[in-house]
C-alpha cells in the first residue's frame, strides 16, 4: 500500500516536474486512452440500460394510452407478468414465458445441483491424481468453450429424439443443465478448494473416515460457495435463447406449461419473437421483457452476493 | 475379546455402510458424466452431418466450394464457404472493438487504478458479462444501428454486419479484459518495481514491462475472445441479418453459422431431411472451428507461461 502510493508520487512528480515535456504528453495522453477505453465499457453498458428502461418503462406505467379500449390494454407490471401473449402489441403480456422461465429453473436446479457438487466433490476430494482424471478436467474446459448453439442441437438429437421427451420444457431445461454443469462444477472445486486442509485433517485424526470427513465437515463448510456458483450459473441458463429454439419454445405458445413434457416458451425467446415484429409498439413490448429479463438476473446475482458475504467465514 | 471384536464390527460396519458406496459411485458417475457429454456432442453432430454428404444434392466439393447458402430453395445450394466468411467478418469486427478496450481496460485496472475505483469497475465490467445475448442484439438492431451507424455511414441497410459485429465486440469487451487483468496480476511486483525503479515511466513499465510479461496470457484472451465471437449466436441472429450470398461489404446484411442453424431450424424441418441434417454438418464445422481456438487458447496459455518465483 505505501510503495503504491510512492509510486503515484514518483510518476506524479516526472509529470509535473516533466524534464521532457513530451514524455509528460506521451504519458497523459496514454492514461487518457486507457480512460477512454474503459469509460466506452461502462458507457455502453448505461446507453444499453438507459435505453432499455426509457422504452420499456411507457408500456409498464398507467398513462400509456393508445387505442380506444384501454380496459384491454397492459399498462402495470402485474397484468404483464400474468397475461397472456397476443396478436396486438399493447395487450401482450408475457406470463407463459415467465411461467416457462420458472419452470425451466425448477428443473435446471434440482438436475444440476446433484450431479455439478457430485462432479465437484469427486474431483476435488477422491479422484486419483492420474490421466484420467485430467482428461476429465481437459473436457470440462472444453465444454465450458463449446457454442451454446451446440447444445441446443446435442438436446434436439438427444433429449427431443433419443430419450422422447419431444419439443417440452423439459428437454429444454435438461439442455441448458448440460450447458451451466461445466460453469458450475469448476465454482464449487473453488469452493471446496478454498475449505482449509486443518479442517480435513483434524476430522480424520479424530477418527473420521475420509468420506465422513469431506461429507460432513468439507462439504457443509463449502455449500455456501457451492450455492453461489449454482445462482450464477443459473441466471446464465435463463438468459439463454439459442439452445432454446430447438426445443420448438419459438411456436406460437399460448398457455401455461403444466407438466414438464409440456411445451413451453421462456422470456428470452419471448423478447426474440417479439423483437420480431417490425412495428415500433412491439419494440416497448419486447423492452418491458428484457426489463423484467435484467430484473430477474440482478435479483439472482444480488442474491449470490448476499450469500457469499453472509456466510463467508474465516475458516 | 469378544468386546474389542464386536467394536471392530461395529466400526467396520460404519465404514462400508452402502449409502456410502451409493453416494460415492454417484459423484464419480457425475465426474465422469463429462466425457459422456463430450462423446455425445461429437457423436450426434458427426452421425446426422455424416447422412447430409450422403445426399446426392450434397458434395463435399459444392459444400467448400459453392456461393451461396440456400437449403431451404428450390434448388439447394450449400455454400459453407459463405457462412464462414460472414461468421470470420463478423467475428473480425468484434476483435477490432474488443481486443483494444478490454485489454486498454485491463491495463487500467491493473497498473493505474486505485482500490476503490477498481472496485466499482470490475462489477460494472461483470454485469456486461452477464447481460443476456438477446439484449445485445435488440440493442445492435434498435440502438446501435439507428444511432451510430445509420447516422455515419449513410446507405446501411436495417440489419448490417456492422452493427452486429460491434455488439458481438461489446459483449466479448468482459472476457478480454478480465483474463487479460488476471494474467497482468500474475507478473510479480518486482517487475513492476524494478522498472519504475530505473526511472520508467508508468506508461513505459506497463508498454514495455508488463504488457510483454503478461503477453501469454493477453492473447490467450484474444484467442478465447475470438472463439466466443464466432459461436456468438442470438446477436448476429438479430441484428446480422441473412444475406445467403458470397458479400465483404460490411454496411449489408450477412449470414453467419450461427444464425443459420437458427433459421433453418425456425422454418419446417422434419426429421430427416436434408436441410434438417445441414443444421448438424454447420454444427460440427462451428464445433471444429471453436475446439481448435479454444485448444490453442489453453495452449499458449500454458506453453508460453514464465514461470514467476
Amino acid at each position: 500500500m505505501l510503495l503504491e502510493s510512492t509510486e503515484k508520487n514518483m510518476s506524479n512528480e516526472t509529470l509535473i516536474t516533466g524534464k521532457k515535456a513530451e514524455n509528460a504528453i506521451k504519458e497523459s495522453l496514454f492514461l487518457f486512452t486507457l480512460y477512454i477505453c474503459v469509460t466506452i465499457a461502462i458507457l455502453t453498458l448505461m446507453t444499453l440500460i438507459y435505453d432499455v428502461l426509457s422504452t420499456g418503462t411507457t408500456r409498464l406505467t398507467s398513462d400509456y394510452e393508445v387505442g380506444l379500449i384501454t380496459k384491454i390494454q397492459i399498462d402495470n407490471p402485474v397484468d404483464f407478468l400474468t397475461t397472456l401473449d397476443s396478436r396486438y402489441p399493447d395487450r401482450a403480456g408475457i406470463g407463459p414465458a415467465f411461467a416457462g422461465t420458472v419452470w425451466l429453473m425448477i428443473i435446471v436446479v434440482s438436475v444440476t445441483f446433484p450431479f455439478g457438487t457430485g462432479a465437484a466433490i469427486y474431483l476435488q476430494e477422491f479422484a486419483p491424481k492420474n490421466r484420467l482424471t485430467r482428461f476429465i478436467e481437459l473436457n470440462l474446459t472444453n465444454l465450458a468453450g463449446v457454442p451454446s448453439v451446440i447444445y441446443g442441437l446435442l438436446g434436439l438429437a438427444v433429449f427431443v429424439r433419443l430419450a422422447g421427451f419431444g419439443r417440452s420444457v423439459l428437454s429444454g431445461g435438461l439442455t441448458l443443465t448440460l450447458l451451466i454443469l461445466p460453469v458450475v462444477i469448476v465454482a464449487s472445486r473453488e469452493a471446496l478448494k478454498a475449505v482449509p486442509d486443518t479442517i480435513r485433517q483434524g476430522a480424520l485424526a479424530l477418527g473420521a473416515t475420509k468420506f465422513q470427513a469431506v461429507f460432513r465437515q468439507v462439504v457443509p463448510s463449502a455449500i455456501p460457495g457451492m450455492v453461489t456458483g449454482m445462482v450464477l450459473g443459473l441466471s446464465r441458463a435463463i438468459g439463454e435463447t439459442a439452445p432454446l429454439i430447438f426445443m420448438g419454445a419459438l411456436t406460437y405458445v399460448n398457455y401455461f406449461p403444466d407438466t414438464p413434457l409440456s411445451g413451453f416458451t421462456a422470456i428470452p425467446i419471448q423478447v426474440y419473437n417479439w423483437i420480431g415484429y417490425p412495428q415500433a409498439e412491439w419494440k416497448e413490448t419486447a423492452s418491458a421483457g428484457i426489463i423484467l429479463l435484467l430484473g430477474l438476473l440482478l435479483i439472482m446475482n444480488s442474491l449470490a452476493i448476499f450469500i457469499r458475504n453472509r456466510y463467508e467465514k474465516d475458516l | 475379546m469378544e468386546n474389542v471384536n464386536n467394536l471392530r464390527n461395529q466400526l467396520t460396519k460404519t465404514i462400508t455402510r452402502p449409502i456410502e458406496k451409493i453416494v460415492k459411485l454417484f459423484i464419480t458417475a457425475s465426474a465422469f458424466g463429462a466425457i459422456l457429454v463430450s462423446i455425445s456432442i461429437i457423436f450426434t453432430l458427426l452421425t446426422e452431418a455424416i447422412n447430409f454428404f450422403q445426399d446426392p444434392a450434397v458434395t463435399f466439393k459444392g459444400y467448400f466450394t459453392a456461393t451461396r447458402w440456400t437449403p431451404t430453395f428450390q434448388n439447394p445450394e450449400y455454400g459453407v464457404i459463405v457462412l464462414i466468411s460472414s461468421t470470420l467478418y463478423i467475428a473480425v469486427i468484434a476483435c477490432l472493438i474488443s481486443f483494444p478496450l478490454g485489454l486498454f481496460s485491463a491495463i487500467y485496472l491493473s497498473e493505474f487504478a486505485t482500490k476503490r475505483t477498481r472496485k466499482v469497475i470490475k462489477p460494472v465490467l461483470e454485469v456486461l458479462a452477464g447481460v443476456p445475448t438477446v439484449v445485445f442484439g435488440y440493442f445492435a438492431l434498435n440502438w446501435i444501428t439507428p444511432n451510430i451507424i445509420q447516422r455515419f455511414i449513410p446507405g446501411t441497410g436495417v440489419f448490417n454486419a456492422l452493427s452486429a459485429g460491434i455488439a458481438v465486440g461489446i459483449m466479448i469487451i468482459p472476457t478480454v479484459a478480465s483474463i487479460s487483468d488476471d494474467a497482468l496480476n500474475a507478473v510479480p511486483n518486482s517487475l513492476r518495481n524494478g522498472s519504475l525503479a530505473l526511472g520508467a515511466t508508468r506508461r513505459i513499465t506497463s508498454l514495455k514491462i508488463m504488457f510483454p510479461a503478461a503477453l501469454s496470457g493477453i492473447i490467450a484472451s484474444f484467442i478465447l475472445g475470438f472463439s466466443r465471437a464466432i459461436g456468438e449466436t442470438m446477436i448476429v441472429t438479430i441484428a446480422g441479418g441473412q444475406y445467403p450470398e458470397l458479400n465483404l461489404d460490411p454496411r449489408s446484411a450477412m449470414y453467419t453459422i450461427t444464425s443459420s442453424i437458427v433459421n433453418v431450424s425456425l422454418g419446417d424441418t422434419p426429421h430427416g431431411t436434408t436441410a434438417y441434417n445441414a443444421l448438424f454438418a454447420l454444427g460440427i464445422t462451428l464445433f471444429i472451428m471453436t475446439f481448435i481456438l479454444n485448444i490453442g487458447s489453453d495452449y499458449v496459455a500454458r506453453k508460453y507461461r514464465k514461470e514467476y518465483e
